[in-house]
């Protein structure tokens, strides 16, 4: 055991609550989320499985059945740009669920008492996840060439705008969650029984065009179709293709017969997004 | 410092139809060693959870470090450093890394920072382990990195939710250590609750509590004066005669528990020489105690800490989990 030191120590003396200290709490939740992030390696990349499953064994193998649907188009480019999708949906639920655990594991008090709005800490958490989902989003961008979609500057940050915004949505809606669900278990079924729908809903799998009336309400009610479609015709405008073609695989997101513009699109995923997490800061807001 | 440190009038904690805590009036002097004692389920942690400002109370009001736990919160925030029941570190994070996260969320002053870092992992002495992961020490070894990191900040009042639970008796001895030598070092109040009776004898005044109410506020010597008598414990080879005989010849209101029978009586050591030269059965062992805190609140309410467990824990239990299914 040290001695205690007899020296004086110099108190410190904690300073009210500031704009700069909320940024600053907002800045060292973020850090947390990036510190873990990247110390858990196998978890870069474990969530890279099912993206690379999807696109080259999926891909792949029925390209085998689809080859007179597509064009010509390798069914994997097809699959491209949902898969950018994709890769920041799973890691963005996983970084959500990381507030469970810290509720679990008792981290999530540590914050909560802090002299900091709650606000700022959910808003860390929601900046934590939305930048380590992105930064998954980023490999899947760099594996571009391998399915024949250039390296355009255009295309790289336009995809990475849009799956920035995603990564955001998804980690408010899952820090929402958090609030009301306490365990782990409960968590992960949850979001099991939500990802897949969402995904295949989406219409990052099929176009979205020209689906039965049923299939088409669906998509136009899943929020990831519309970060899908956006991403999609970024891509999609950087690939030469037959306009039939083109027409039949990028028909793009419409409400009825109008055509919705890209900006709306995202400007959905932006509202979402925002709602989601004004609603997870009211919820962590309270106290018994 | 005049101001007292802790200031509670009528507290009190409802959920639903349950009372968790029922009105408490309490007053801890800045620097005092303040302890709550009593069974789990007894409201100690409702109320600290209270005064730390992580639940609302449903009357009364309190104040801490001079700041109202309601109105201001946040003022209450910078002034506490709490340590949980239940750890509350993040074990893939180094020590250092969970202080300078803590020191982020507090605003410690840059220019201080790291001369405080020292200090303070200087004094629950894990310097030498600043950049293990948490996840890597011991349970002891964790308790005190929380110690230290709720120091960290200089607050003025120190919360210790149970802070030797679940650790081993020589691993609880020298987290007691840390906490003496820390009242030397710093110039704080420690608020704490235990069920431990032995930990209790370490605070300068104790709050017995039952039921969410405090029965008895004392000194411990002053609490066990007050029991004024000596347990007294006898092994015969029939309790059950021995205790009617007790009550019968001698007056004394005698329990059987453990193989032995139990009795309290002024001035045990006198009695005893009586006891032997007229009881009608052997005695095949005596023992003669001072009163402990566990006859104090054994002589408040008439049973032992354990059975107040048993009863009051599971109904607390049983409501909070009720209660945690609908929110919280």
């Amino acid at each position: 055991m040290t001695a205690v030191q007899t020296a004086p120590v110099s108190r410190i003396r904690v300073p009210r609550r500031s704009f700069a200290g909320e940024l600053r709490a907002i800045k060292i939740v973020w850090q947390r989320e990036l510190i873990r992030f990247f110390s858990d390696r196998l978890r870069i990349l474990t969530s890279l499985v099912q993206p690379f499953l999807f696109l080259f064994v999926l891909g792949t193998g029925l390209s085998q059945l689809t080859s007179g649907g597509t064009g010509g188009l390798s069914l994997r480019t097809f699959l491209y740009p949902g898969i950018l999708a994709m890769a920041v949906l799973f890691t963005a639920m996983a970084s959500a669920a990381s507030i469970v655990w810290d509720r679990e594991f008792g981290f999530l008090r540590e914050m909560l008492v802090a002299p900091v709005r709650r606000s700022s800490i959910v808003i860390g958490k929601c900046a934590g996840g939305a930048t380590v989902a992105a930064f998954q989003g980023v490999i899947v961008i760099c594996i571009a060439g391998l399915v024949g979609v250039p390296y355009a500057p255009g295309l790289v940050l336009g995809v990475f705008g849009i799956q920035l915004l995603l990564a955001f949505t998804i980690t408010a809606f899952g820090v929402m969650m958090s609030a009301r669900i306490k365990q782990m278990q409960s968590f992960m079924a949850l979001t099991q029984m939500l990802i897949l729908p969402l995904y295949f809903l989406s219409g990052a799998v099929f176009p979205a065009s020209n689906l039965p009336g049923w299939l088409t309400v669906l998509n136009r009610i899943d929020p990831l179709a519309y970060a899908v479609d956006p991403i999609r015709r970024i891509v999609f405008s950087h690939l030469t293709l037959d306009p039939a073609v083109r027409q039949r695989l990028d028909a793009g997101m419409t409400w009825g017969s109008w055509r919705v513009p890209t900006l709306l699109e995202v400007g959905v995923v932006a509202a979402i997004g925002a709602v989601l997490l004004a609603i997870a800061i009211a919820e962590f807001s309270k106290t018994d | 410092m005049t101001q007292p440190a802790v200031a509670t009038t009528r507290l009190t904690k409802r959920y639903g139809d349950f009372d968790a805590v029922r009105g408490i009036d309490l007053t801890v002097e800045s620097g005092e060693t303040f302890g709550f004692l009593g069974p789990n389920g007894a409201g100690k942690s409702t109320t600290i959870s209270m005064l730390c400002t992580l639940v609302t109370p449903t009357g009364g009001t309190a104040s801490v470090a001079g700041h109202d736990i309601v109105r201001e919160r946040d003022e209450v925030r910078r002034n506490i450093g709490l340590v949980f029941q239940d750890t509350t570190l993040d074990g893939y994070l180094t020590a250092e890394q969970n202080l300078r996260l803590h020191a982020g969320l507090y605003g410690v002053p840059k220019s201080e920072l790291e001369a405080r870092l020292r200090h303070v992992l200087d004094m629950v002495g894990l310097w030498d382990r600043r950049a293990s992961k948490v996840n890597t020490f011991s349970g002891g070894m964790k308790r005190r990195l929380e110690i230290g990191r709720g120091l960290l900040h200089s607050p003025r009042v120190l919360f210790l939710d149970e802070p030797t639970v679940g650790l081993d008796p020589q691993t609880r001895s020298s987290i007691w250590a840390y906490i003496r030598e820390l009242k030397q070092a710093e110039e704080i109040t420690i608020f704490l609750t235990t069920h431990y009776m032995d930990e209790a004898e370490n605070c300068d005044r104790i709050a017995i509590m039952d039921h969410g109410q405090i029965i008895a506020l004392d000194t411990p010597e002053a609490l066990k004066a007050g029991v004024g008598k000596d347990r007294v414990r006898i092994e015969t080879d029939d309790n059950d005669k021995a205790i009617a005989v007790l009550a019968e010849r001698f007056g004394l209101e005698a329990t059987a528990s453990e193989g032995a029978v139990t009795f309290f009586v002024e001035q045990g050591e006198k009695f005893v020489p009586t006891l032997f030269g007229e009881f009608p059965l052997s005695i095949r062992a005596v023992n003669v105690a001072r009163p402990s805190l566990d006859d104090v609140f054994m002589s408040y309410t008439g049973k032992t800490m354990r059975d107040a467990e048993a009863t009051a824990g599971q109904r607390g239990r049983d409501t909070m989990a009720k209660f945690r299914g609908v929110r919280r």
